[in-house]
């Protein structure tokens, strides 16, 4: 077994991806189930030059992150539901700013404190509209603990990419399985880093993007000058109240995501080439759907899953394909139904979509997944 | 072989069956197949029955809980009688031989001194779990003997070589 091959934690597995990518700043307020993810960073990021700052809550881990990205390093919060909630204003801060960081979601139980050990899937409409107003946001959920430390790595890209804070979803069944990992392709993956500028300090206009819509960052201390608000603001990052500078703002902020999407939005499908019935889910459930799939393959269906990695923005064109192909979609998920309403929203014109939910804390199995799909088949 | 191997090793919290499961993981991925391991969390955890669940396979492995076991380790009464309904009805039951039997039949069981051999013959209770692994090594056959030492050495705090060893030893001279 080579040294490279180890025995990982999901949560392990996340905080060696976020090293890899260049992670040098992690702030944040522990919480069940992502406690770990803040205790490995705390021991490793000291031993490599980096900074761990355990704040007095999580609205301020959140501030801490984007004060950390906007002092050019790369950096990363991890938390819960209760926790997500209280960084939902510095998350649209961070929107709205174009602030690059990562913030890992390791879904329980709720609303509220609700169920802390219990997994949960609750958390997927937060994600996107957690915080007010139209805002962009990137979240990508893996499945395994491998995928765990391949899509941080991933999150990290994406954020320094779009200048724009990335959601890492997992669940508590994820976070704390161990589970067999490949750190060897930490030395051919491709990292990204921010553009910064590199012409004059003199005249340098924060907020003036390229043509790919994404203004030049630079580091807080270096010279350009520069300001950062919550406010609506121009290119030069002062507010304004102007309704030209507010659509234009908006229209890019959007669009920087948007036009990116065939890059943006990742996905699995399997045993789909000849299918006429889909499963949809993602996390854990989706482990427990592709043993699902199997097994009625076995009986003479032809089942198959659609697996999407990135939440948001949604697989809208891919769902639709998906809706053309298969007579009935099943959307499986740990919440009383949440991302089945998008699926509904670009396939009910096609097939038919039905939901099967799990919210008492207990992971969705196999079998059940497996007799749902007979009822609604019959 | 069955495709799919599952493990639940239950007790009470502090007797070591996490470090138990994860050194089990890790002795199946030394012999280069797969394994997934979990555990109980919570209140659960902390006294009262706590269980670590292994699946080992040589084929990809999807769904990461435990639903019917195939070996089943149970180290007190409270885990055993919450625990027992989980295992298949052809596994293979190894229990603490202070663990009475209620009606358990149909199963391969193997009552055996484990914690007795930790706390009087070792006088070290927290290497009933290590016993429990050395117990397992001589039934499992999907891992080997070796690769189940050789993880249990991985994994034990530096200077308790020795005595994890020879709790290993005592174990497996129990089949």
């Amino acid at each position: 077994m080579s040294d490279q091959i180890k025995l990982l934690q999901g949560n392990e597995a996340c905080v060696e991806g976020a090293l890899a990518a260049g992670m040098e700043f992690y702030a944040g307020y522990p919480i069940t189930p992502s406690t770990e993810i803040a205790e490995i960073s705390a021991q490793k990021l000291p031993a490599i030059g980096g900074h761990f700052i355990q704040m007095e809550d999580e609205i301020a881990g959140m501030a801490a992150t984007l004060g950390a990205s906007l002092a050019g390093k790369k950096s990363m919060t991890a938390t819960s539901g209760p926790g997500f909630s209280l960084k939902q204003e510095n998350l649209g801060y961070g929107c709205i700013a174009e602030i690059p960081c990562v913030i890992v979601n390791v879904q329980r139980g709720g609303p509220s404190t609700g169920l802390p050990t219990s997994p949960s899937q609750g958390d997927i409409m937060q994600a996107k509209w957690g915080t007010h107003g139209d805002h962009p946001i990137i979240a990508l959920y893996p499945n395994s603990v491998q995928e765990i430390f391949d899509i941080t790595i991933e999150c990290f890209n994406m954020a320094e990419k779009y200048r724009t804070p990335v959601i890492l979803l997992l669940d508590e069944i994820i976070a704390h399985m161990r589970e067999k990992v490949d750190l060897s392709s930490k030395d051919s993956i491709k990292i990204i880093d921010r553009k910064r500028p590199t012409g004059p300090k003199e005249g340098y206009l924060p907020y003036k993007a390229d043509e790919d819509l994404i203004p030049n960052m630079a580091d807080f201390g270096t010279g350009y000058r520069q300001h950062v608000t919550g406010l609506t603001h121009d290119v030069t990052g002062f507010p304004s109240n102007s309704p030209i500078v507010a659509l234009d703002m908006m229209t890019r902020l959007m669009k920087k995501i948007e036009i990116n999407k065939k890059d943006i939005v990742k996905y699995e499908e399997y045993r789909l080439a000849d299918a006429d019935f889909a499963i949809v889910a993602f996390g854990a459930t989706s482990r427990a759907a592709k043993d699902t799939v199997n097994r009625l393959r076995e009986d003479g269906i032809k089942a198959g899953l659609f697996r999407p990695i990135t939440i948001w923005p949604i697989a809208e064109d891919e769902l639709i394909s998906l809706s053309k192909k298969v007579n009935k979609i099943i959307v499986a998920e740990m919440n009383m139904g949440q991302y089945v309403n998008e699926v509904e929203r670009v396939a009910c014109k096609n097939c038919s979509v039905e939901f099967y939910g799990r919210f008492d804390g207990q992971p969705i199995n196999p079998d059940e997944i497996y007799d749902f799909a007979m009822e609604v088949l019959r | 072989m069955p495709k799919k191997y599952e493990i639940r090793l239950s007790g009470s919290g502090g007797q070591g069956l996490i470090l138990a499961g994860i050194i089990l993981a890790d002795a199946s991925l030394l012999q280069g197949i797969n394994a997934i391991q979990s555990q109980s969390y919570g209140p659960e955890a902390r006294g009262g029955a706590s269980k670590s669940e292994v699946i080992i396979s040589e084929t990809e492995i999807n769904y990461p809980k435990v639903q019917k076991c195939d070996m089943l380790l149970c180290l007190t009464q409270k885990s055993y009688d919450q625990y027992i309904a989980s295992l298949k009805n052809d596994g293979i039951l190894i229990i603490d031989d202070s663990i009475e039997l209620r009606g358990a039949n149909g199963f391969k069981i193997l009552s055996l001194p484990i914690l007795k051999t930790a706390n009087i013959e070792m006088k070290r209770p927290m290497v009933a779990n290590i016993i429990s692994l050395g117990v397992i090594s001589k039934v499992l056959d999907i891992v080997k003997e070796e690769n189940i030492l050789k993880a249990v050495l991985k994994r034990v705090p530096p200077g308790t070589d020795v005595i994890n060893e020879t709790a290993f030893y005592k174990g497996a001279s129990m089949i």
